[in-house]
């Protein structure tokens, strides 16, 4: 079984996020970008299923500008078989996303299609559900286990106040929460070898699909501000406050 | 036309952030319809009857709606969208699940977790955890939102509105509910809290969360940690507030012995009033703090509890 992860380049997480000056949205130049850690736990699941002997090749697709190459080799690094850079210079909803994959998928032909529940940048959680509706395949979103079976995948998934068990027949989407692995460092001789791994380039247009955002985007602005309030010398004081305020 | 709101409940208890999903969608389209999509969740349905401002409620109860599978529930909501030209759910589990299936069929865009509605067609919506705002206008396609519930205040009660049966949708048949381990925890949901207490690496082992605990249990109140804390294995990693883990915006927020990292800050700045106590004077996390105590944690939480104790 083939099993397609989605990988998206983004601010890295430790990095604060600056917004232009003139409101059209965050500054990226000369920031660190990494793989979203959603994906990298994505990645690291399709590594542990190959690993078990339950998917036969893992391809990672990526979807942005050439730099987004970096982020395929990351992937590769931890254990991807082999990469695909859909390249693409402007903004993409999730919806465009969505049906780009789907072209990928219907290509590719994987039996599972494992990403990370959300991107750390637009924080939209969308892209697995919409995939799978496109692709009229059953969803396990928010996955904390995965167990793969004949025919059929078990997802345990984080909801409200718990978890929650589906079995899905594959093929499938899966999305990734944080409790599902602790990704792998990738060693150095795996980050020598990602860089003979083949890498294919694409674009939508390749794929004939129309991804043009549909949302305008009218500005992005700072959120308003906290500012520190006062120091206080004791405990006992502080719960004074507290009480005064009527918070407990 | 007119807006669509999927009810959040578990089949006998309506969930607050129903009435809070219904303020946002009067800003965006009236009049408002809840949908209750259940098994034996007629009591769920009478609840929200009552909202102010929900003109009609739709009951669809069915067992193949008892555990809220996004494919069938997906299926539901389509068969509905014609009548209206918003769609809207609270960004629960749920919500978050079943939404974007939805807008996908459609061939539209979602707009997750608003904040606010300028207009009925101008959104907020958070980016990087809420680093930045952005202002989004959707216009010439039927919307379908999550809503951010803590933005809103919840609609009030004393309504009556008319409940109309109406039968279940096609079962696309790619999914079955396997079983469920829902948290019998005294303590409340994460998310849902009034009062969050959160530990970091400054508690030093995962035995010294017991200071925390306590502190809880006195408070009702829910524990979360930073990131460095479940790193170190001082708690499950369910347990973590911020960017990558959970976001919270509760009434009041102490965060003991966390330094406030970017990762960190991310998760909790939009708490209404926030407590830190730290030893370390110059953490980033007193800049966002109401009231900051720089102290030992190890004497301040004892001290903490016996002053919370006297009454």
């Amino acid at each position: 079984m083939k099993v397609l992860v989605p990988v998206k380049r983004v601010i890295d997480f430790n990095v604060a996020v600056r917004v232009k000056a003139d409101r059209s949205g965050v500054d990226l130049a000369n920031v660190k970008m990494s793989i979203n850690p959603f994906d990298e736990i994505a990645v690291e699941e399709a590594v542990r299923l190959k690993e078990k002997g339950k998917a036969s090749e893992i391809i990672a697709v990526t979807i942005g500008p050439a730099a987004a190459q970096e982020t395929l080799r990351t992937a590769l690094a931890m254990g991807a078989d082999r990469g695909i850079l859909v390249k693409h210079e402007t903004e993409l909803e999730p919806l465009g996303v969505a049906k780009i994959l789907r072209a990928v998928c219907l290509e590719e032909q994987p039996g599972l299609v494992i990403l990370g529940k959300q991107a750390i940048d637009d924080d939209c959680n969308q892209v697995g559900q919409m995939l799978a509706a496109l692709l009229s395949w059953g969803q396990g979103t928010f996955a904390a286990k995965v167990e793969v079976h004949d025919g059929e995948v078990g997802v345990t998934r984080e909801v409200d106040g718990g978890l929650q068990t589906v079995a899905l027949k594959l093929p499938a989407v899966i999305s990734t929460d944080l409790r599902l692995n602790e990704p792998r460092y990738a060693s150095l001789p795996n980050i020598m070898k990602a860089r003979k791994k083949p890498i294919a380039e694409k674009t939508a247009a390749d794929y004939g699909v129309d991804a043009a955002p549909r949302l305008k985007v009218l500005e992005v602005r700072e959120p308003e501000k906290r500012r520190s309030g006062m120091r206080l010398t004791s405990a006992a004081e502080l719960v004074g406050k507290l009480r005064e305020r009527g918070l407990i | 036309m007119a807006a669509l709101v999927l009810a959040e409940h578990n089949n006998s208890l309506l969930d607050e952030a129903t009435a809070k999903a219904v303020t946002a969608a009067t800003k965006v389209s009236t009049p408002v319809h809840v949908l209750v999509a259940g098994y034996d969740c007629r009591s769920a349905a009478e609840q929200a009857s009552k909202l102010l401002r929900v003109e009609k409620i739709l009951l669809s109860d069915d067992p193949r709606y008892a555990n809220f599978l996004a494919e069938p529930m997906a299926e539901l909501v389509l068969s509905l969208a014609g009548s209206y030209d918003a769609i809207l759910a609270p960004a629960t589990a749920n919500g978050k699940n079943i939404l974007p299936r939805v807008a996908a069929t459609l061939d539209v865009p979602q707009i997750s977790e608003i904040l606010a509605a300028e207009s009925s067609d101008i959104f907020l919506r958070p980016i990087y955890a809420g680093n930045a705002i952005q202002k989004v206008e959707a216009k010439g396609f039927k919307k379908v939102i999550t809503v951010r519930v803590s933005a809103f205040a919840a609609a009030a009660s004393g309504g009556a509105a008319a409940i109309e049966s109406i039968p279940p949708a096609g079962d696309p048949g790619l999914s079955r509910f396997v079983d469920e381990n829902l948290t019998r925890s005294e303590r409340p949901e994460l998310t849902a809290a009034k009062i969050v207490i959160s530990g970091g690496r400054g508690l030093q082992s995962k035995d010294n969360f017991v200071l925390i605990e306590r502190i809880a249990d006195r408070l009702g109140a829910a524990i979360g940690a930073s990131r460095a804390a479940v790193d170190a294995g001082f708690v499950p990693n369910d347990r973590q507030v911020g960017q990558t883990g959970k976001i919270v915006a509760p009434e009041l927020y102490i965060a003991v012995g966390i330094s406030g990292a970017i990762q960190h800050l991310a998760g909790m700045k939009d708490s209404k009033v926030i407590v830190a106590i730290n030893k370390d004077e110059s953490a980033p996390i007193f800049n966002v703090a109401d009231f900051g105590l720089v102290a030992d944690l190890f004497e301040a939480l004892p001290e903490f509890e016996r002053a919370l104790q006297q009454s």
